[in-house]
């Protein structure tokens, strides 16, 4: 099958590449693109270790086509610290231990990053529900929740 | 270290950042699939649609005939003669006259790309003729049941027991039927559980490189690199030091990679395309399908009380499946199963039992959850009727040291007593229950583990200290083992780099498993930091002078030992190591061995639930898990380690099986379809760490991963009771199983 011409952004960078017209956008990161951080652990949808952010949008993006992304804006893991200074929420998951094994966590900070941006100030109940898509088979879920909590309260903090 | 001498330290204790923080919430952690190679291919596997069938043929022409498709192999590709073991894990990786369940790989193929080798994994062609199958292990035990492999049986299998028994085991002590005569009670019950998987994220993932000249590399996802060596090369025929592998960051195990599944299949594609890398990488179907769930239990516990609730005498019979291949978990669970109680008079049954399913691999603290649902079930079963608390039963029979276990040896110290007081003093026990609520407990055992262990320390030429370890770090080993090296010299947590090392650097370690991290290789870690400072204290007596006996290691320098020794101003750490060039060369420490002194753990889970009477689903309310750790040497990541068995205990008890319909075929092979907790199924989970020191650990470490899975099966079954009334002997005890147990009242 003849491969597709991609023009895309990716962390703020336009990047090109020929993507399979059958191959996820998580492949085409992963695979094209060498961004790794975004992991696959399920590629059916159903545990969020693939979650980025398509035009904002959050998304499993092993259930999007690398094909779709062309003229859009793609935001990853990679791209979540900026200038070398971490993200609340990465910082928050490091003090808090919201981590053991580590691979669901890009994903999980990606959805948790859309949540605090749509509400910025969610109860325990609504970081559980927004992040029943993300599966993390560690933890119990108990520290990734006061580490979300943790850093919505100091990014309010900030914004006052 | 008596319980009483309890020390503060420094730095243990403490909850620093763990040192690969960073690179996990920057997604630069290197995981299994994430490495490639120059000229790599990619691997697909073909898996057998049948849960039993004979192998007739298998037509690769149409896949090799694709532009692109560099290798398949088949077990023809594999070496023939092994026996025992080795056979088990050759014959798993690739079946050979028979597959053996749904989802046995039967071919591999090598390609340029991942989609095309998918696509020439769908055109090789398998012929098989189906046989007859078994799945349940009631089932399988039959003596008319299909037979799965003739002489797999042990020697420890009598003469004439059904043709799929291939392990039988028979112990205990006192007698039994005297005992049962002594109670006022005796209850005999069934229990059954079904088989859940680990349930990683990550799915299994390497890259493997094999060369005609039988020297191969590879980087794979595993709990234990020296296994994934030896597994491999005894399934390839290779000789093991030529094969060298490095570990990735690994996306969880639970003991699930500490075997191989589809790992050798790389390397013998690797070998046919002419030693270029290939890359493999599970899908999730595959995961379930093909890598070990733990096994499915069908248990007769017997128990005698008196009124006051000491137990007389205790009589299990577990018969367990682990697949198609022997090593169910059935053992284990036998000898955790009374380990919590004082018992005389004590009988264990097993029967190890093959079926028409996956290989089993270890799931945290292999087979005592299921052991803990059956007793600890019917202990309550039997409090309930006999009108005893719970609690006061559990102290009164609990063990202490020095008391002969269940199982035989007699305990060293131990902290079950104290975990259970600190149980009992917990808020949660007070919280006020409503309508539909009701409160379970129970007990959990695990034996914890040492295992080979090789470690090496080198103090850097600026006073840092690098430690290798071969133990890879799933859930923070890396900042404890950080600690207790920093906190033996004397110098800052971040002065430590603790390595994760290929099997080139070190002598063998067993995996990541059994809780021994932190305390094996910790453990190492401080006997090699030992010899460091011995050999720093005699740079420094050289410089001085004097005799190294006179020079002491205090707050990370050499200090002369008191007054007679002389008047010297202390050396640090990094001026011996600034001038170790000098002095006599390199300052390092290593050490080797099987770490005597484990410290077995104890612990006692305490729920709350709510059950819907409608649709019988079963809400947790509050949760709480109180067990020894001995020394919590970095208590966040003890903490983990607790809330994380108890939620995977949780999916066990509440939604977690492996489904098949009526052909053998796994039904529930997506995270859709296996449902695991997700962050709204559960509220905080809350934790206390009772440190009874191990006085077989330089800091008092017991090990804490595995004890923590084992209550939450029979607490919350205790709880289901107490909110309605109805008593689950099966598990999931999912919400349509509820309804109909709670229908079945009236």
């Amino acid at each position: 099958m003849s491969k597709m011409h991609v023009t895309t952004t990716v962390n703020g960078d336009t990047v090109e590449f020929l993507a399979d017209p059958r191959e996820t956008l998580l492949d085409s990161l992963r695979d094209q693109l060498g961004l790794t951080g975004t992991k696959e652990g399920c590629g059916t949808g159903d545990c969020g270790a693939c979650s980025v952010r398509l035009d904002g949008t959050l998304v499993c993006s092993c259930l999007v086509l690398g094909v779709e992304a062309d003229g859009k804006r793609i935001d990853t893991i990679e791209g979540m610290s900026e200038d070398g200074a971490l993200h609340p929420l990465q910082r928050k998951f490091i003090e808090h231990a919201a981590l053991q094994c580590g691979f669901c966590t890009p994903g999980i900070l990606i959805a948790a990053k859309a949540l605090l941006e749509e509400n910025s100030n969610p109860t325990e109940e609504e970081v559980r529900y927004w992040l029943a898509g993300n599966l993390c088979r560690c933890t119990g879920y108990d520290k990734i929740i006061r580490a979300v909590m943790d850093a919505a309260a100091e990014l309010r903090q900030e914004a006052a | 270290m008596a319980k009483d001498e309890f020390k503060e330290y420094r730095l243990v204790g403490t909850r620093p950042d763990r040192p690969d923080g960073l690179d996990k919430v920057t997604g630069r952690a290197r995981y299994g699939a994430d490495m490639s190679a120059p000229g790599m291919l990619w691997a697909a596997v073909v898996r057998s649609p049948h849960a039993h069938a004979k192998i007739l043929k298998i037509d690769a022409s149409k896949a090799e005939a694709l532009d692109g498709v560099k290798a398949v192999v088949t077990r023809a590709d594999f070496p023939t003669g092994l026996t025992g073991e080795e056979w088990n894990l050759q014959e798993n990786t690739m079946a050979g006259e028979k597959a053996l369940y749904d989802g046995h790989a039967v071919a591999a193929v090598a390609a340029t790309s991942k989609l095309l080798a998918e696509e020439a994994a769908r055109l090789i062609e398998v012929e098989y003729e189906v046989l007859p199958h078994v799945i349940d292990v009631d089932d399988a035990i039959k003596p008319d049941a299909p037979v799965i492999r003739e002489g797999a049986a042990n020697a420890s299998v009598p003469e004439g027991m059904p043709p799929n028994v291939v392990q039988y085991l028979d112990f205990g002590r006192g007698d039994i039927e005297a005992g049962f005569a002594e109670a006022d009670l005796v209850s005999e019950k069934t229990y059954k559980t079904e088989a859940t998987h680990q349930g990683y994220i990550e799915p299994h993932a390497c890259l493997g490189q094999l060369g005609e000249d039988g020297k191969g590399e590879m980087w794979v996802c595993t709990q234990g690199q020296w296994f994934i060596r030896k597994m491999c090369s005894d399934v390839l025929g290779l000789d093991t030091a030529q094969l060298r592998v490095t570990p990735s960051e690994i996306g969880g195990g639970f003991g699930g990679k500490t075997t191989i599944f589809m790992e050798p299949l790389s390397l013998a594609l690797s070998r046919k395309a002419g030693g270029k890398p290939v890359k493999l990488v599970m899908s999730r179907s595959e995961v379930l399908r093909a890598t070990g769930p733990t096994a499915s239990a069908s248990m007769d516990v017997k128990i005698g009380m008196k009124k006051d609730g000491t137990i007389t005498a205790a009589r299990a019979e577990f018969r367990m499946q682990g697949g198609a291949f022997p090593g169910s978990p059935v053992d284990m669970a036998l000898y955790c199963c009374f380990a919590p109680y004082k018992l005389e008079n004590v009988q264990h049954i097993g029967y190890d039992v093959l079926a028409n399913r996956p290989k089993c691999a270890a799931y945290r603290a292999p087979g005592s959850p299921m052991g803990a649902f059956a007793v600890e079930s019917l202990l309550d079963e039997m409090c309930r009727e006999l009108g005893v608390d719970p609690m006061e039963m559990r102290l009164k029979n609990a063990v202490v040291e020095g008391d002969t276990a269940s199982y035989g040896p007699k305990y060293g110290s131990i902290g079950l007593v104290e975990t259970l007081e600190a149980t009992k003093a917990h808020p949660n026990l007070k919280a006020e229950l409503g309508p539909n609520q009701g409160r379970g407990m129970a007990s959990g055992y695990w034996f914890n583990h040492n295992g080979e262990t090789s470690v090496s320390l080198a103090i850097s030429e600026d006073g840092t200290a690098q430690v290798s370890i071969g133990t890879p770090d799933i859930g923070g080993s890396r900042a404890s083992i950080a600690l207790m090296t920093a906190e033996t010299l004397g110098i800052p947590y971040e002065d430590v780099r603790v390595n994760v090392v290929e099997t080139g650097a070190l002598g063998v370690n067993e995996p990541t498993h059994g809780s021994r991290a932190t305390f094996a290789s910790g453990k190492a870690a401080v006997i090699a930091a030992g010899q460091a400072i011995k050999e720093m204290c005699k740079r420094a007596a050289n410089e001085w002078g004097i005799d190294p006996e006179a020079v002491e290691w205090a707050d990370g320098a050499a200090q002369p030992a008191g007054p007679n020794a002389g008047k010297f101003p202390p050396m640090t750490i990094a001026e011996i190591a600034g001038k170790m060039g000098s002095t006599g060369g390199p300052i390092s420490g290593h050490h080797e061995s099987v770490p005597e002194g484990v410290g077995a753990s104890f612990g006692c889970h305490v729920v709350d639930v709510e059950v819907d009477p409608e649709t019988g689903h079963v809400k947790i309310l509050r949760y709480l898990v109180v067990q020894d750790a001995g020394r919590a040497i970095h208590p966040s990541y003890v903490e983990g380690q607790y809330q994380g068995g108890a939620a995977q205990g949780i999916g066990w008890a509440l939604n977690e099986a492996y489904i098949y319909d009526e052909n053998g075929k796994l039904q529930n092979s997506v995270f859709l379809d296996y449902r695991v907790p997700v962050a709204s199924d559960l509220p905080m989970i809350d934790t206390v760490i009772v440190e009874v020191p191990n006085p077989g650990h330089p800091y008092g470490v017991r090990g804490v991963g595995e004890t923590g899975i084992t209550p939450p099966l029979p607490a919350i079954a205790n709880a289901i009771q107490a909110a309605t009334g109805a008593r689950l002997h099966d598990l999931p005890m999912s919400p349509p199983k509820v309804l109909a147990a709670i229908k079945a009242m009236g």
